[in-house]
């Protein structure tokens, strides 16, 4: 078996790469049916590395490293996004609200540069955003997009860190994804005092929440990354979710 | 042969059934334990017995404990706000308006939590702590809780940021099971409750007009000026995560104090057991 692997491999590459990006879940139900599942099982088993040559960056969700670079990406977002925030910090007149966003976009580079050095060269590459649905000279709309990034940052982390396996990140997780909750309550009380933790909003809103329960949003990478779509313009693959 | 790639197709296949292997990183580990042992012919036997055993599992003891635990916590606090709750208003304590919508809206949500961990342990009966369990005033270092709003809130503080920090580091334990989910969306929930005690804080109690709410650098990690809750905020001046330092990391303008900052602690159990046991004189945690 193992020589047949490395002849595969080594003299059809490109008849494999077929097979494998043809196997979805249709054909791979007819092969079953056929009592050909051995076969299939088999030619997939026997390759070793899956040929993807995507345009854009790619999560790989097959070990902690696609958890952290998922954070990655998610923490590249929200640091744009507040970078650009910093340098329209006029909108804000109230003092206190002024030097808050400049703590927050302190606090999302730190978490984007931290990802960055712990996945060194596994790093994905950087991400190209689109902001174009928000008005950077606009309070409220500034207002409005923070709230929407940091509670879906608080369904992200809650929703992935099931798939966590090395403790230490795990508990890194745990770390961040409290102070993003402190930056979604603080950002929620300059929208309307008192909606911190508003459960009924955040279940209505599709993030995973459970108001009957006090539950925060909780998503899985899929949902978030379909809802984060629109503010990012590079293709993110997703495998192995 | 690589069975990852067998795995892969299978997930193809039927990705319910995978994602309902409970805990999954566990059976998983079962899986390729077994791979390792048996030929492919023999594989449809293997994942069979491996399903069997992800259904039947129950949660282990150490996740129970967890859950106990969790539970002992909400009922410090529902009942610590309940009973202010319930006090005389009169002279600004907890004042009508924003801040006792805010309150009620905490002394709801920690009510849910206590019926959820109630519920995940399959108790039905009265709750395991009632008020008169309590000592809020903590054998009188907080002599004034029942007259004094601003010291009601600086007892509120240390609950909600001990709260953070002791579901933080149950986590471990947790991993990989889905009672780890549930116990992180309570535990955001309660980030976002001390966000919120840390501005009623900032805009009612005597020199704390610069607290914020995330837990800045202090050399002992206690940004709030309460002494008596140091060993709440221990170990929260940290500023190296995983051996990397934050400060000014890879060159950006991050301060001290914005690295402890962006990275909460986590408390041991023990840790928080002795600080909740502050405030239990009898029925103590263990």
């Amino acid at each position: 078996m193992k020589n047949l692997t490395v002849k595969t491999q080594s003299v059809m590459p490109v008849e494999s790469s077929i097979l494998e990006a043809k196997l979805e879940r249709r054909s791979f139900l007819q092969y079953a049916g056929a009592g050909a599942a051995l076969v299939a099982l088999t030619a997939a088993g026997c390759k070793k590395d899956r040929v993807v040559v995507p345009s854009g960056v790619t999560l790989d969700f097959k070990d902690d490293f696609g958890v952290l670079n998922y954070a990655y990406a998610l923490e590249q977002l929200e640091a744009a996004f507040y970078i650009k925030v910093g340098n329209n910090l006029s909108i804000f007149t109230n003092a206190t609200e002024k030097a808050y966003f400049q703590d927050i976009q302190a606090h999302e580079v730190a978490h984007r540069e931290f990802f960055k050095n712990a996945l060194g060269t596994a790093a994905i590459g950087g991400l190209e955003v689109d902001f174009s649905s928000i008005t950077f000279t606009d309070r409220t709309s500034v207002l409005g997009a923070a709230k929407a990034f940091e509670d879906l940052g608080v369904a992200a982390y809650n929703g992935v860190a099931r798939r966590i396996v090395d403790t230490n990140y795990l508990v890194v997780a745990g770390q961040i994804v409290s102070v993003e909750a402190r930056h979604a309550a603080a950002i929620r009380d300059m929208i309307s005092d008192g909606s911190f933790s508003d459960i009924t909003e955040l279940q209505s809103s599709g993030l995973g929440a459970v108001a009957a329960n006090a539950l925060d949003g909780a998503l899985t990478p899929d949902k978030v990354l379909g809802m984060a779509s629109k503010f990012i313009k590079t293709k993110i693959n997703v495998i192995n979710l | 042969m690589n069975i990852l790639n067998i795995l892969d197709e299978i997930e193809k296949v039927d990705g319910e059934i995978y994602e309902r292997l409970n805990p999954r990183r566990k059976a998983m580990k079962d899986f390729f334990n077994i791979g390792k042992k048996i030929s492919l012919a023999a594989l449809p036997l293997a994942v069979g017995s491996m399903f069997q055993k992800a259904y039947g599992q129950s949660n282990p003891a150490s996740v129970t404990d967890v859950l106990n635990f969790a539970l002992a916590l909400e009922y410090l606090e529902w009942n610590f706000y309940n009973r202010a709750l319930g006090l005389s208003s009169g002279s600004g304590y907890i004042p009508a308006g924003p801040d006792r919508n805010a309150i009620t809206t905490i002394r709801n949500h920690e009510r849910m939590h206590v019926d959820l961990f109630k519920g995940a342990l399959g108790i039905t009966g009265p709750d395991g702590y009632v008020q008169s369990d309590f000592d809020f005033t903590a054998g009188g270092a907080f002599g004034d809780l029942d007259t004094n709003y601003q010291t009601f809130l600086k007892v509120a503080l240390a609950f909600e940021d001990t709260g953070v920090r002791a579901f933080k580091g149950q986590a471990p334990v947790l991993k990989g099971n889905a009672v780890l989910t549930t116990a992180l969306q309570v535990h955001s929930v309660e980030a976002r409750h001390a966000a919120h005690i840390r501005k009623m804080v900032r805009e009612n109690v005597t020199g704390a007009g610069a607290l914020k709410p995330w837990i800045a650098y202090t050399p002992n990690g206690n940004d709030t000026g309460v002494a008596a809750v140091n060993a709440t905020y221990a170990g929260e001046q940290n500023t190296k995560i995983l051996n990397i330092e934050i400060t000014g990391i890879n060159g950006q303008a991050v301060t001290q104090t914005q690295a402890a900052e962006c990275f909460d602690e986590f408390l041991t159990g023990a840790a928080v057991k002795n600080i909740a046991n502050l405030f239990i004189p009898v029925k103590k945690l263990t």
